[in-house]
């Protein structure tokens, strides 16, 4: 059988509930970010599928996932250079031992 | 059937790695097996005919968010290598919200009546990414250039060492 | 399209491809470096082993592979293992692209270039994993010193990539040869952008000048010194092949791959490849080492404005005239 959109569509719905899982239950910060990346690969699956199967002639879904991994970038740049900040103020990076908010 | 057998092993290199990222123990191993996900994404990328994405994909995941993922573990506690319990208290609720969004999600891409287009994607997508991005949306594109420079010099502040 | 076929004649010119490189590059490439340091230094290189000292390299693998294995005992072994693998593999995948001759390539991808800067890039992980998973404080830092010179050299790469492909209107290493053999070589025309390209292009293999991550007499061989016989071997392959492909890429971009009168197409590229590498191994015995900061100094305060005012002179020019 030919490789139609709800494959693709099935596997960027598993890589993205895998992604929310370590999102809602890892409690280092960076292994939640790197959740977060693995949601966005997941919506680029979506688009750049969508782009072929449903609107080829105009190339908006892949320019769209370019964007996606452009702001992916500058998201993981800023979260990350928020994680070490934090971790030079407060000493930890896991996440539940960051719970009082006047330091 | 080529094309079917490459899907078939391409995802099974990405969930298996996603799922090493997920539950591994050892926060290292978790952001090396970040690596295979990311490769098997390109090859998604690949089959379908987006190239340029692929290798953007490469030289940006899997080349630099990778490496700076590295750095930062190996500048904060997760260096030391040292076993502390990476997971919380959440697992139940977090597996069971994730397999209800699944079943969802799934059940629905399967039953949408997708409108499958006729046409074919143009030979070379690079071209006319290039093209797209420089007369329809090149509003995008300037946006884009603008946040990149404005989270440049934020991750830059916000990172440096207080003197 | 017959995929097995496909597959089958991809595999095949991958193998012979990859076995060429590593009788080449590794073996020769090793035998040349130490003949030229040997001549440039006014002393005769190694000259035992066969003639002119020709079987070095033979007897140097040989007694790699019977060097002992040793894993550090808390190293991870895991990725202590495959490190080497992530360089070797990432070092070869480049030659996928480069052109010996108009139709001597292993795959003309239409994206060739970009192929080649997202090949280069994969290498830094490797290095990061090999340096993390010794256990040993200065691999640590030798492998982190290392990921940051080559994470910094890659943009002005990249911004002599864009040049080139501006001027040439393509990305495939195939179409940008031609290109060359209508206008003439890029050398005359994008000489900023050669000249970056070869300083980048030093830095990405980590050779001297900017080789602080492996100094041996500072770092004990950094990333790279709790790794024995044919780990090291590989380490090594992948490196050699890297600055290898990074020779073959500048005769492409810049020196016209395969153009020239007489001699049929491969003798030229060869030749104009290996003028490169004699180059860049002459640029190691002639200059000192770069210190980190003025390493990456050089990166991000030189070399990338002059990229990006090149590709901007290239825009111009390419519009207006």
């Amino acid at each position: 059988m030919q490789v139609g959109l709800t494959h693709y569509l099935v596997l960027s719905a598993l890589l993205f509930c895998l992604g929310l899982y370590a999102m809602l239950s890892r409690r280092n910060a960076v292994a939640i970010l790197m959740g977060i990346e693995l949601m966005l690969n997941a919506a680029n699956i979506n688009l750049v599928a969508f782009n072929k199967y449903v609107a080829p002639t105009a190339l908006n879904g892949q320019v769209f996932a370019l964007v996606v991994i452009t702001l992916a970038a500058c998201e993981a740049g800023v979260g990350l250079a928020l994680v070490m900040a934090a971790y030079r103020n407060l000493e930890t990076v896991h996440v539940d031992e960051i719970n009082i908010m006047k330091w | 059937m080529g094309e079917l057998a490459a899907f078939i092993i391409l995802s099974a290199i990405t969930l298996v790695s996603a799922v090493v990222v997920v539950t591994s123990g050892n926060i290292v191993r978790s952001a090396l097996s970040l690596v295979p996900t990311f490769l098997g994404v390109t090859g998604f990328y690949i089959l379908l005919q987006a190239e340029f994405v692929a290798g953007i994909q490469v030289l940006i995941y899997a080349g630099a968010i990778t490496v700076l993922i590295l750095f930062v573990i190996m500048l904060t506690e997760g260096g030391t290598g040292l076993r502390v319990p990476q997971i919380n208290e959440q697992v139940p609720m977090s597996i069971l919200a994730s397999a209800a969004l699944a079943l969802l999600l799934i059940s629905v891409f399967i039953r949408a009546p997708w409108p499958t287009a006729k046409e074919a994607l143009p030979q070379y997508t690079a071209s006319g990414i290039g093209e797209a991005l420089l007369t329809n949306l090149v509003l995008v594109f300037e946006v884009t250039s603008l946040v990149l420079l404005v989270a440049l010099m934020g991750a830059i502040i916000i990172a440096r060492r207080e003197h | 399209m017959n995929w097995g076929l496909e597959i089958a004649k991809a595999v095949g010119l991958a193998v012979v491809m990859f076995t060429f490189l590593a009788v080449v590059a590794a073996m020769f490439g090793v035998l040349l470096e130490r003949k030229i340091g040997g001549w440039i230094q006014s002393r005769l290189g190694p000259k035992h082993v066969g003639p002119q000292g020709l079987l070095q390299t033979i007897a140097d693998t040989v007694k790699l592979l019977q060097k002992e294995h040793i894993t550090p005992r808390a190293a991870d072994v895991v990725i202590f293992n495959t490190a080497p693998l992530i360089v070797a593999v990432a070092g070869l995948m480049d030659w996928i692209v480069i052109p010996f001759g108009p139709t001597l390539i292993v795959r003309d991808l239409n994206i060739g270039v970009l192929f080649f800067a997202a090949m280069a890039s994969l290498t830094v992980v490797g290095i990061l994993a090999g340096g993390f998973a010794s256990n040993n404080k200065y691999s640590l830092l030798g492998g982190l010193r290392s990921a940051s010179q080559m994470i910094s050299y890659e943009l002005p790469m990249a911004a002599a990539f864009i040049a080139v492909a501006m001027q040439a209107g393509t990305l495939s290493t195939v179409g940008i040869v031609n290109a060359q053999a209508q206008r003439g070589w890029f050398v005359l025309w994008q000489f900023p952008a050669f000249v970056i390209f070869l300083i980048a292009a030093t830095a990405e293999v980590n050779r001297v000048p900017f080789d602080l991550p492996e100094a041996e007499s500072e770092l004990v061989a950094g990333y790279f010194s709790e790794y024995t016989g044919m780990r090291f071997a590989l380490f090594q392959l992948g490196e050699y092949a890297e600055m290898f492909g990074m020779a073959a890429m500048a005769t492409t971009l810049f020196l016209g791959g395969w153009l020239g009168p007489l001699l049929p197409p491969v003798i030229w590229f060869l030749l104009k490849m290996y003028l490169i590498v004699f180059f860049l191994m002459w640029m190691r015995w002639t200059y000192p080492r770069l210190r980190l900061d003025h390493l990456l100094n050089l990166s991000w305060k030189l070399l990338l404005p002059a990229g990006l005012i090149w590709i901007l002179i290239t825009g111009f020019v390419i519009t207006f005239f």
